[in-house]
């Protein structure tokens, strides 16, 4: 199904912004051999390489633990900032003002976002923050050995751990409920899918979450556990095959169009997702629909993946501000501070 | 009767809530009107409405501006405090109080005045019934007047001011202070000693609160970036922000160069200002005890990935929630070593409103140039009452946006650019900042060990050598951070540190001390840390340094005894923390506890006669009878 749009009139190895693939690469992984964050990266890289973003318009973001390594590994010609255990959606909310011309990546996991980062997580998504918020999801603290994490299905067995006595936190629905602007899911084991759904969460302005399912080899890849590949494979319920058309490639659409079973999404950029629904019909745009096909698939233990919920036409927090053109962190004394004449009328004011 | 003029306190006890911060800021700025020097000092609870709080004015014709110990007149309208504040009266005093509360008066050493207040407000027309209890609050504004002499019209500009000129509230609040005034002139019979004159020293001045000063100064340095959380007292410092950028920075296009984010919590607040700061804007935040306590690992990290933010602290009472709605300084050694680890901070210490103005602008320059953060500690007496003040000073030097590359640095470094590394031997390196598009600029920050090259580390010796440029970048901190303040007394024997807005108390305290018991102390009021060069000559120079500030542990003093070890014997710990605003008092029963007569350079008598009466604010630069000569001019205010 991967069949990345042919760009004519450029080399084959070279983008329309003159980047080769290597360009978007970052340092090599020291996360463990077969990792699902890893293919993750990789699908960020051909993603990036695929949408012609230059590098230098990007800023990755990334909390602490094995998923907040991973911006290390991809697109080294992009600022990143590592933050702290459960705060990188703050620094992102602050670093995106300093030229909103930038979009964010950020990368964490579900115990940086859905236990020490929960509160943080809950208020970038009500402030539709513009970038792209990816949780590297396997259930498990991977650096500190193998501690069950709040997004740990209930009844879980871990070595050193015993059973999961609680109740697992689910992300996608958390997102949705917090007004989130992009939420989907998907699984580590699905390239294409993780791919497609990445180019479109680029191309959305707002906050764009994706929960990734990304089995831990080491410490949680039981085949029985909600986050190994075997079991992912077994149960995923894709919601549609999904495809992402790039902005001024609209003619494409015509051959796929198909009353019914057709949806379509425009994204802000002018790019357009394809959702063609398999059986279960599910209307993205709809909150309601997509709260209930989340508590559906915990219900039924299915891995429902694709664009759960998107609503497009929400300005994104920097819009809100109607800050000058310029960006914020190109302006110079005359912009900023204000002419001695001002400072005699404050002092008049002064009583 | 001996007459005393201009120099009194006034205190009003009223229930929180009640409205009457109107009617005590209109008697605190009529007086001002008057050229009399002025301060008040709103002494509240952590409540919204209901209980007690108490609003003191201190009058000094002598300028002095801290916290006066005795109650020459107190205006009790409140029957849940009446008896403590009848209690507090000095003797001699006068008491004024609603006539509806039906307490017993058991004192007969002071003059008592009862004001109809309900009776006054129900007979005049023009108050509506639900505004009554309002109002109500402006009669004893006018009984006031008429028996201390307040000019009715310096009072109707203070009302003019308050109410931005609008004439209904405006006639309404001068009905019922004319209504109370007349009402004292024919019921009245004066039977206290105090009384208020025209001076002309207020002339020229302004008057201000440090957290409007702060948010002030704070947008002439160019401020872009405030992310902050409601907090008592900090709060009014990033709602000034929000009322004066709209103005200050207004433009053409009606775009804004600037961004306010009330966040969720103290933990994201400083973490969208690090986020901010680290990519090139001046970023700040504002907070007090508790919200630094949850900003401390971030602080942590903006230290070590050497982000430039600034942190304004409004300090209160803790530890905890402490008292929340009272006045501190003991905050200083928490935020000088903040964060785990080896960490040292710079400290920006404001003295006055002046001051959160100038360390306003200043603290960017100063986060900028050495790309870390600039805390700048304040407190809530300084923070939320209103002081006179020189106006504000326009900043005299251009923005220092320190040692930032844009893309055509990049290529002139050619490669040999990374951003720990130190090219200067100063401790600073070179910064990018997101958006610059030379494909070279990037880098991964991060609260890791990292190299020159800012990649991920954990190497010995890498470590070591940025734990080391770190200590260096501090040392040229020195160079940047505000020289002390120093205030000199002819033939000093022994010296005073202190710092913050205990400087009226301490200069009143040092004068009494000159005149009632012949003690000379010079007194240098620290302005950051880390110390600079003046704070050394200083301690060389006196066996004795008394330490004087608003805490339990004499914080200020540790600092000094692990920054000068060998100087540790001189320095002897005046300190006190009962969440009230320093007085004099305090100081100078503080220093004398811990005089070492046999141990002062040159003689000192033990006590002399009182009486004399020197002036405030205007120290002399007098040229020291002792061998040593001043370090400084007297009160001079070094860049």
């Amino acid at each position: 199904m991967t069949t990345p749009l042919p760009m004519a009139g450029t080399p084959a190895n070279t983008n329309t912004v003159g980047l080769t693939k290597n360009d978007y690469r970052g340092n090599p992984t020291t996360l463990c051999k077969g990792c699902g964050h890893n293919s993750i990266s990789s699908q960020i890289v051909a993603a990036m390489y695929e949408m012609n973003v230059l590098p230098e318009n990007v800023i990755k973001f990334s909390g602490i633990g094995c998923s907040s390594k991973s911006p290390t590994y991809f697109m080294n010609r992009s600022f990143g900032f590592n933050s702290l255990h459960g705060r990188m959606p703050s620094i992102a909310t602050g670093a995106l003002f300093g030229d909103a011309s930038m979009k964010g990546i950020g990368v964490s996991g579900d115990g940086d976002t859905a236990s020490i980062g929960m509160g943080q997580f809950k208020h970038i998504m009500r402030r539709n923050v513009d970038m792209v918020y990816i949780v590297e999801n396997n259930g498990v603290y991977g650096l500190t050995k193998g501690q069950f994490s709040a997004t740990a299905e209930e009844g879980l067995a871990l070595k050193k751990h015993g059973k999961n006595s609680y109740m697992p936190v689910d992300i996608c629905m958390e997102a949705v409920i917090s007004n989130a602007t992009f939420v989907a899911r998907s699984f580590a084991g699905n390239p294409k899918q993780v791919k497609d759904l990445l180019k479109a969460a680029f191309g959305h302005k707002g906050i764009a979450v994706l929960d990734i399912i990304s089995p831990c080899v080491t410490f949680n890849n039981q085949s029985n556990s909600f986050h190994s590949y075997a079991w992912g494979k077994d149960h995923e319920e894709p919601l549609h095959d999904i495809t992402y058309i790039a902005p001024r490639n609209e003619i494409m659409l015509e051959e796929e169009m198909k009353e019914g079973e057709i949806r379509e999404v425009s994204m802000h950029d002018g790019s357009i997702i394809i959702l063609k629904n398999l059986d279960k019909n599910h209307d993205p745009t709809n909150r309601a629909e997509a709260l209930q096909i989340l508590d559906e698939a915990e219900q039924n233990n299915w891995l429902a993946t694709g664009l759960i919920y998107v609503k497009t036409d929400k300005p994104s927090l920097e819009e809100t501000y109607n800050l000058v053109d310029t960006p914020l962190n190109r302006l110079t004394e005359s912009d900023l501070r204000p002419a001695p004449e001002m400072l005699e009328k404050v002092n008049a004011l002064m009583f | 009767m001996n007459k005393v003029v201009n120099d009194f306190s006034i205190i009003v006890g009223t229930k929180n809530g009640s409205g009457s911060s109107t009617a005590n800021n209109t008697i605190l700025r009529a007086i001002f009107k008057m050229g009399i020097p002025v301060s008040g000092k709103n002494l509240f609870p952590s409540n919204i409405q209901g209980l007690p709080t108490w609003y003191t004015i201190r009058v000094s014709k002598d300028g002095y501006t801290g916290r006066r110990e005795t109650n020459d007149i107190v205006i009790a309208m409140n029957p849940d405090s009446f008896s403590r504040d009848l209690a507090s009266v000095a003797p001699g005093g006068a008491f004024f109080y609603a006539d509806d509360i039906k307490q017993p008066i058991t004192r007969t050493d002071i003059a008592v005045y009862p004001m109809p207040v309900k009776q006054i407000i129900r007979d005049d027309p023009n108050v509506p019934t639900d505004y009554r209890d309002l109002v109500g609050n402006m009669v004893y504004v006018g009984v006031l007047a008429q028996m201390v002499g307040i000019d009715i019209e310096k009072i109707e500009a203070a009302l003019d001011f308050h109410f931005k000129g609008k004439q209904k509230p405006i006639s309404m609040n001068m009905g019922a202070i004319n209504a109370g005034a007349e009402w004292a002139k024919e019921n009245l019979e004066k039977k206290d000693a105090f009384g208020l004159k025209e001076m002309d020293k207020t002339d020229g001045l302004i008057m201000a609160d440090g957290n409007t000063a702060g948010a002030l100064g704070s947008i002439f340095g160019g401020a872009q970036f405030v992310a902050w959380y409601p907090i008592t007292p900090a709060t009014s410092l990033a709602e000034s922000m929000n009322d004066y950028f709209p103005t200050l920075r207004k433009r053409e296009d009606g775009k804004h160069t600037y961004a306010v984010v009330q966040a969720e919590d103290e933990l994201a607040a400083i973490g969208m200002a690090i986020g901010a700061g680290w990519s090139g804007l001046r970023s700040m935040t504002s907070t007090s005890g508790p919200g630094l306590s949850l900003m401390t690992e971030f602080a942590g990290l903006a230290y070590f990935a050497e982000v430039p933010i600034v942190v304004w602290d409004v300090q209160r009472v803790g530890p905890s929630t402490g008292l929340p709605t009272r006045t501190s300084q003991g905050d200083l050694t928490f935020v000088n070593f903040i964060g785990h680890g080896d960490t040292h901070s710079i400290i920006l210490l404001p003295g006055d409103v002046y001051e959160c103005f100038e360390f306003g602008w200043k603290s960017f320059d100063i986060a900028e140039r050495i790309q870390t953060p600039v805390f700048v500690l304040s407190d809530l007496d300084m923070g939320m009452n209103q002081w006179m003040s020189k106006p504000f000073a326009y900043p005299d030097t251009p923005m220092d946006r320190g040692k930032i590359v844009w893309e055509k640095d990049i290529e002139e470094l050619k490669g040999t650019w990374g951003r720990y590394l130190d090219r200067d031997g100063d401790g600073i390196a070179y910064r990018t900042v997101p958006g610059n598009r030379n494909p070279m600029s990037a880098y991964f920050t991060r609260g890791t060990g990292h190299n020159e090259n800012a990649r991920y580390s954990e190497e010995a010796d890498v470590f070591v050598n940025n734990m080391d440029r770190l200590v260096r970048k501090h040392e040229t901190a020195r160079k940047y951070v505000p020289a002390p303040v120093l205030h000199k007394t002819r033939g000093a024997t022994v010296g005073i540190i202190g710092f913050g807005s205990t400087e009226s108390a301490i200069i009143e305290a040092m004068h009494k001390l000159d005149n009632d018991h012949d003690l000379k102390a010079d007194f240098l009021r620290v302005r950051a840390l880390p110390f600079t060069k003046e704070v050394t000559k200083f301690i060389e120079k006196y066996d004795q340094i008394f330490v004087v500030e608003m805490n339990r542990d004499g914080q200020m003093n540790q600092i000094l005894t692990i920054e000068y070890p060998q100087y540790a014997t001189k320095f002897k710990s005046v300190a006190f923390g009962d969440g009230m605003p320093a007085s004099a008092k305090w100081v100078r029963e503080g220093i004398l506890a811990k005089y070492d007569a046999g141990n002062a350079k040159g003689k000192t008598k033990a006590k002399s006669t009182a009486g004399k009466s020197k002036k405030a604010a205007t120290v002399k630069n007098s040229p020291a009878k002792v061998k040593k000569t001043p370090a400084k001019k007297t009160s001079s205010r070094n860049k």
